[in-house]
């Protein structure tokens, strides 16, 4: 029994303290700025078409679906708050995040499984590098910085995809819509809107780094890591999403 | 130029490496002096790769103690480790060139990244060029590793490892999957980098030809070419793995003479 928890517990433990590493790392020297940069234009500028069709789709079809329980009640000038509200406090990160990690955990984890197995991570370590400052940091600290990013331009094409809807056919004014949108946002719903992306990031680079960094058993092991990071940090979005939702609405309620 | 060698290079006291449970190594002990080469024979499997690792500290030992260049490794850290690392070359199986660098970025990797090193990045170029023309590379700088053939990875890696001009090198299968030609290429640049720079040499390999040649050429700098030896090199060393265990240590002789059917299959391949 304890010999089959000691595999997973030990995998728990081992990303634990690749975590501690990467976030003590970020204050240690040597920086690499170079590939920070680079992971930066990468995770940040690479993601952003996929990121901008997600955000449109998702508040275009908000604004369609609400549509007629709005018309049931009779306020369909509230499009625009109902839009913004569900975008930037949820859809937009949740969404923002879920595309990234498809996009990015996949790709971490197959790049360094692939340079795990071809004895690259063991030539850095022999050559004077330690892998974790040298790959795990920047991409952790890239998609720190990048994801927030995201999630902020993905909200605002959301609710320009919301727009269309409102303009075109639920013939709503310009001034309607953007009016209600604008209101309908306070400050907490924009650090709930940001927070989110921020720790999902950690989520989204650490977990492709960790699975690529244990990565065993030649190509077939790299297309494993692959698919268990794209799993893994998806459910652990949703699940963090999930806890972090419930501390914002007890604080909003209390 | 490093300091004339100290008396022992690499020692293996009792050392055992397991992972998951499953011996790798057990029991292994030996002592490589300056300036000595050790050909490592044995099977897939019977962990000379790991002794490899187990040397620069990449793989703990679970017991047993690691000296190199006299200090023991076993219990350091990661980042006490780098000052030990720069002082060794390692040519890894797979050549392990990093593929989003090209070869002149591949080759000064170490001369930049070694901390203990201290090379200014400008210095650093005519090292690059020096340490591509001695593996006879000198026109692939701008080249990335893919556009290679695997002999002249095999070579560019021999680069990355000798330019910080090691004291001690190891190499991991220099010529596991390469055609008999190439192979003998690798093997001259490899008594090249020995006799020229007067390394401690080891080297894991499954063709007893490798050994052969390591334990009774010379390379004689006049004109660049290997020449035999005059009479068996004491300095040359086999060492026989089976199981993680270490079946056989001594000279060229003495492994020719063995009766055990397992060591006298190395030496066969010959014939």
């Amino acid at each position: 029994m304890l010999d089959i928890l000691k595999g997973p517990i030990a995998a728990v433990q081992d990303f634990f303290v690749l975590t501690g590493t990467a976030l003590v790392n970020v204050v240690r020297k040597p920086r690499y700025t170079a590939d920070l940069l680079l992971q930066m234009d990468l995770i940040g500028v690479g993601s952003l078409p996929i990121v901008v069709l997600t955000g449109f789709f998702s508040g275009a079809v908000m604004a369609l679906q609400l549509s007629r329980p709005l018309v049931q009640y009779g306020q369909v000038g509230r499009t625009g708050q109902l839009v913004s509200i569900t975008l930037v406090r949820e859809l937009g990160p949740v969404l923002t995040a879920l595309m990234v990690a498809g996009r990015n955990s996949s790709g971490i984890a197959s790049e360094l499984g692939s340079m795990k197995v071809t004895e690259q991570i063991d030539a850095m370590r022999a050559l004077g590098t330690d892998p974790i400052q040298k790959l795990v940091t920047p991409r952790m600290s890239a998609t720190a910085i990048m994801l927030p990013l995201l999630t902020i331009i993905a909200d605002f094409v959301g609710m320009f995809g919301g727009w269309i809807i409102a303009y075109y056919i639920l013939n709503l004014t310009t001034q309607q819509y953007w009016t209600s949108v604008w209101r309908a946002l306070e400050w907490s719903d924009v650090a709930q809107g940001l927070i989110k992306p921020f720790v999902f990031a950690f989520v989204i680079s650490l977990v492709g780094c960790h699975y690529g960094l244990r990565t065993t058993g030649g190509t077939q092991g790299v297309g494993r890591a692959t698919t268990q990071a794209v799993v893994a940090a998806s459910v652990m979005i949703l699940a963090l999403d999930f806890f972090m939702s419930k501390i914002f609405v007890s604080q909003a309620v209390s | 130029m490093p300091a004339p060698p100290p008396a022992s290079v690499l020692r293996f006291e009792r050392v055992s490496v397991a992972f998951d449970g499953v011996p790798a190594i057990s029991d292994l002990s030996f002592d490589a002096a300056g300036g000595e080469t050790r050909v490592i024979l044995g099977a897939a499997g019977s962990g000379k790769t790991v002794l490899l690792k187990t040397a620069l500290g990449l793989v703990k030992p679970d017991d047993g103690t690691v000296y190199v260049f006299g200090q023991n490794i076993t219990g350091m850290r990661e980042h006490e480790l780098f000052d030990m690392r720069s002082r060794i070359g390692m040519l890894f199986q797979e050549s392990a060139l990093f593929d989003s660098l090209n070869i002149e970025e591949n080759v000064a990797y170490p001369l930049l990244n070694q901390k203990s090193i201290h090379c200014p990045p400008e210095e650093a170029r005519p090292r690059v060029e020096e340490a591509l023309n001695f593996v006879e590379l000198g026109g692939t700088l701008e080249k990335f590793p893919s556009e290679l053939s695997g002999g002249m990875r095999r070579r560019a890696a021999i680069a990355r490892a000798v330019v910080t001009r090691p004291a001690l090198m190891l190499y991991d299968s220099p010529t596991a999957g390469l055609d008999p030609i190439t192979a003998q290429t690798i093997i001259a640049l490899i008594i090249k980098e020995r006799d020229l720079n007067n390394t401690t040499t080891l080297i894991v390999t499954h063709r007893y030809q490798d050994g052969n040649l390591l334990a009774n050429y010379r390379y004689n700098s006049a004109d660049g070419q290997l020449i035999p030896a005059g009479d068996r090199d004491v300095r040359t060393i086999f060492m026989v793995m089976k199981d993680g265990r270490l079946v056989f240590e001594g000279s060229q002789d003495e492994l020719e003479a063995a009766r055990d059917p397992y060591i006298a299959k190395f030496y066969k391949q010959r014939e």
